[in-house]
């Protein structure tokens, strides 16, 4: 029994890293080819979990709904790209990073004002709403494989693109030396504007797909944000390859962390105190693997900038 | 003549600055500070809702004097709630401060408005910690001590004869009162005492726990967005169907628009519902359903009580409230109907009141509210009221 929940709890931190790296993918990728700082990138999460919820009510199906909210977030990020961060390349760090904080406070209450400050709900489509039983009375949800699966089918999708394309060979170029790139000929805006759309599409679909598990609420995305910097910081900034292992080294390393800290921790303190102590610890073993790779990793785990 | 000019203008300056306190007496200035943004901004908005519709209902009007109210959002942050309620007591100068929601909030601004010798009438947190030694005769509490709710869960877990639970709630101090509430009734095996960190959105790698050690039921306290996914996914892990859930402030009309079916058949602790059958609470549930479209929550009917308790005081001292010894034995006394009906004060500023279990159910229109399953406590005071100087 205790080996099925061990089995399962990793389940549950393959999905949470899966989900982080749908995230990071564009982060990584913004903050590496253009050297740009987006802290609104959390926003685009929210957006997607937001158009998901809205779409999937208008047309009454989640499948339609992400069908409309996919491209919706792709044109928003888009919109955000030309209107305000394009301004923002040539600017240093500090400046790029008021201005993106500023759009972080207008979104979150611009959807307060659009959708209200109550939670949204979203169903599951029907198929995948039920559970299935691994052992006796050991249930696992059946969206949280879906999760899984659509999430390692994304990354190896990145993968490909990145690795085996010319668009892909770009992008790496980039991350490595842009102004080389650009001196080269190749039109390096067009490459950030691509680079950012499929970014915040990236983002917009880790928060459709959760949009079903997670209440749907205006700031959903400041929290997964810094999460999201955790991952790229610990991956390398720039690296595909870095987000993926990094997001999953989190995922494990943090629901792992808050199954076992209590558990370990009952054999030095008593139940209560082990149980409380153990889960406030959990938390912040991420920060202490972060703390770890950068002391003796610097740029993190594959840095794409030599 | 210059010099005797500038004296004039000087006298006429400070004629008009002592003029002011003056003119803020015809009013009675209400300052509500409440969470309007972030995770616990439906509980504001409801409270303050509430209590603009029990301004409504008096017309505008208390014992004769029009009423001011000033709505503040305490953002759910300690630190920015000090410094606006400081400013509704020194800019302001407001006569009665209703709020918080949050307890932790409350820990913040319950000191610089009782020094101030201002009102404070909280239409919600209602910790143990100013209950007891504490207590002080400028602090009422519209709602409950939290406790009390918690207990309610506990008592009813031992009365069904459940041998071993599981208890879930966030680490902070509102959590720990609510596994102490538990445990003041319930006596069989607590499985696990789950503390988790505030803010936590996924909770599968409990319900994981929680369906390989097949407790009797699960009780939680997981207030807002938290409870909001609780509940969404503890009916996706499935276990819905197999063991019980018992929650304080995790199923209410604030969050079953979210929760919607997922929530159908899960437990609550409550001192009222929609569906409880008096006529004040009739009036009101429907006018507030007319007024804002929503289903009001616990937020909303205490914090109209909060507004008809203040009115009771002010009608009771005819308007004046320069005597705060006055207003405050007003205050006690709580001569107002009661939207819960059986409503008054212990010593200490806390309810003696009726207690329930909720259950939540989907409605003919298609709206999601609790409904009393059965009377828990009545006339129930809190056990701190014992140790309060106060009379």
């Amino acid at each position: 029994m205790t080996l099925t929940l061990a089995l399962v709890q990793i389940l549950n931190g393959l999905q949470f890293g899966l989900i982080l790296f749908l995230i990071a993918a564009g982060l990584t990728l913004v903050f590496g080819v253009m050297d740009f700082i987006n802290l609104a990138h959390g926003v685009q999460y929210m957006v997607g979990a937001y158009l998901v919820a809205a779409f999937t009510a208008m047309t009454g199906s989640f499948v339609a709904g992400l069908a409309l909210a996919l491209p919706a977030a792709l044109i928003f990020g888009l919109v955000l790209e030309v209107l305000i961060f394009r301004h923002l390349y040539d600017r240093d760090h500090l400046d790029q990073v008021l201005a993106t904080f500023g759009v972080i406070i207008f979104l979150n209450q611009a959807v307060k004002y659009v959708w209200g400050a109550a939670p949204l709900n979203v169903a599951i489509p029907d198929a995948l709403s039920g559970a299935i039983e691994i052992t006796d009375g050991m249930l696992y949800p059946v969206w949280r494989l879906v999760i899984i699966a659509v999430g390692l089918a994304v990354g190896l999708a990145l993968y490909l693109v990145v690795n085996k394309t010319k668009l892909g060979m770009l992008v790496r170029a980039g991350a490595s030396n842009a102004a080389m790139v650009s001196a080269l000929g190749v039109n390096i805006r067009l490459l950030f504007t691509i680079v950012f759309g499929v970014g915040a599409m990236l983002a917009g679909f880790a928060g459709a797909m959760v949009a079903p598990i997670l209440s749907v609420e205006p700031g959903m995305g400041d929290n997964v944000l810094i999460l999201a910097f955790v991952v790229i910081v610990i991956g390398g900034i720039g690296s595909i390859r870095g987000a993926f292992i990094a997001a999953l080294l989190i995922g494990l390393v943090d629901t792992l962390g808050r199954f076992f800290a209590p558990t370990l921790l009952k054999l030095l303190l008593d139940p209560s105190a082990a149980s409380q102590t153990g889960r406030a610890i959990a938390p912040m073993l991420i920060y202490i693997l972060m703390a770890a790779v950068l002391f003796f990793r610097p740029s993190g785990l594959f840095p794409s900038k030599q | 003549m210059k010099q005797s000019l500038k004296l004039a203008g000087l006298a006429a300056l400070m004629m008009s600055v002592s003029a002011i306190p003056a003119m803020a007496q015809e009013k009675i200035k209400v300052g509500v500070i409440v969470s309007l943004s972030g995770a616990g901004a439906v509980l504001g908005q409801q409270a303050r809702d509430g209590f603009n519709l029990a301004v409504k209902d008096l017309g505008g009007k208390m014992g004769g004097k029009d009423v001011e109210v000033i709505v503040i959002d305490d953002e759910l942050k300690p630190d920015v709630a000090v410094t606006k309620v400081k400013g509704l007591l020194e800019r302001d100068k407001v006569d009665f401060v209703v709020g918080p929601i949050f307890s932790n909030i409350l820990g913040a601004i319950h000191k610089p408005v009782t020094e101030n010798k201002t009102f404070l009438i909280s239409p919600n947190a209602g910790p143990s910690s100013y209950a007891g030694k504490e207590c002080n005769p400028y602090f009422y509490v519209t709602s409950y001590q939290n406790d009390q709710i918690h207990q309610i869960l506990g008592n009813v877990a031992q009365k069904r004869g459940y041998k071993k639970i599981y208890l879930m709630t966030p680490n902070y101090q509102a959590g720990k009162d609510f596994v102490a509430g538990v445990k003041m009734d319930f006596k069989g095996e607590i499985l696990e005492e789950s503390f988790i960190p505030l803010g936590t959105l996924d909770f599968q790698a409990e319900l994981s726990k929680i369906a390989s050690m097949k407790p009797d039921a699960v009780l939680t306290f997981m207030p807002g967005g938290m409870g909001v996914n609780l509940v969404k996914q503890y009916k996706q892990a499935g276990l819905l169907d197999r063991i019980p859930f018992l929650s304080t402030f995790t199923v209410d009309e604030s969050t079953l628009p979210a929760q919607q079916d997922a929530a159908i058949g899960m437990f609550g602790g409550s001192n009222w519902a929609p569906t409880l059958d008096t006529a004040q609470n009739k009036k009101f549930v429907a006018e507030y359903e007319k007024a804002y479209n929503s289903v009001p929550a616990t937020y909303a009917f205490q914090s109209y009580d909060a507004a008809m308790l203040i009115n009771s005081a002010v009608v009771a001292v005819k308007g004046d409230l320069s005597d705060k010894a006055k207003v405050a034995a007003a205050m006690k006394k709580a001569d107002f109907p009661s939207i819960r009906g059986s409503f008054k004060f212990s010593n200490n500023g806390y309810p003696v009141q009726d207690f329930f279990l909720t259950k939540v159910a989907k409605r003919a229109d298609g709206k999601f509210q609790t409904e009393i399953v059965e009377k828990v406590f009545s006339n129930y005071g809190d056990r701190y009221a014992k140790d309060c100087a106060a009379q």
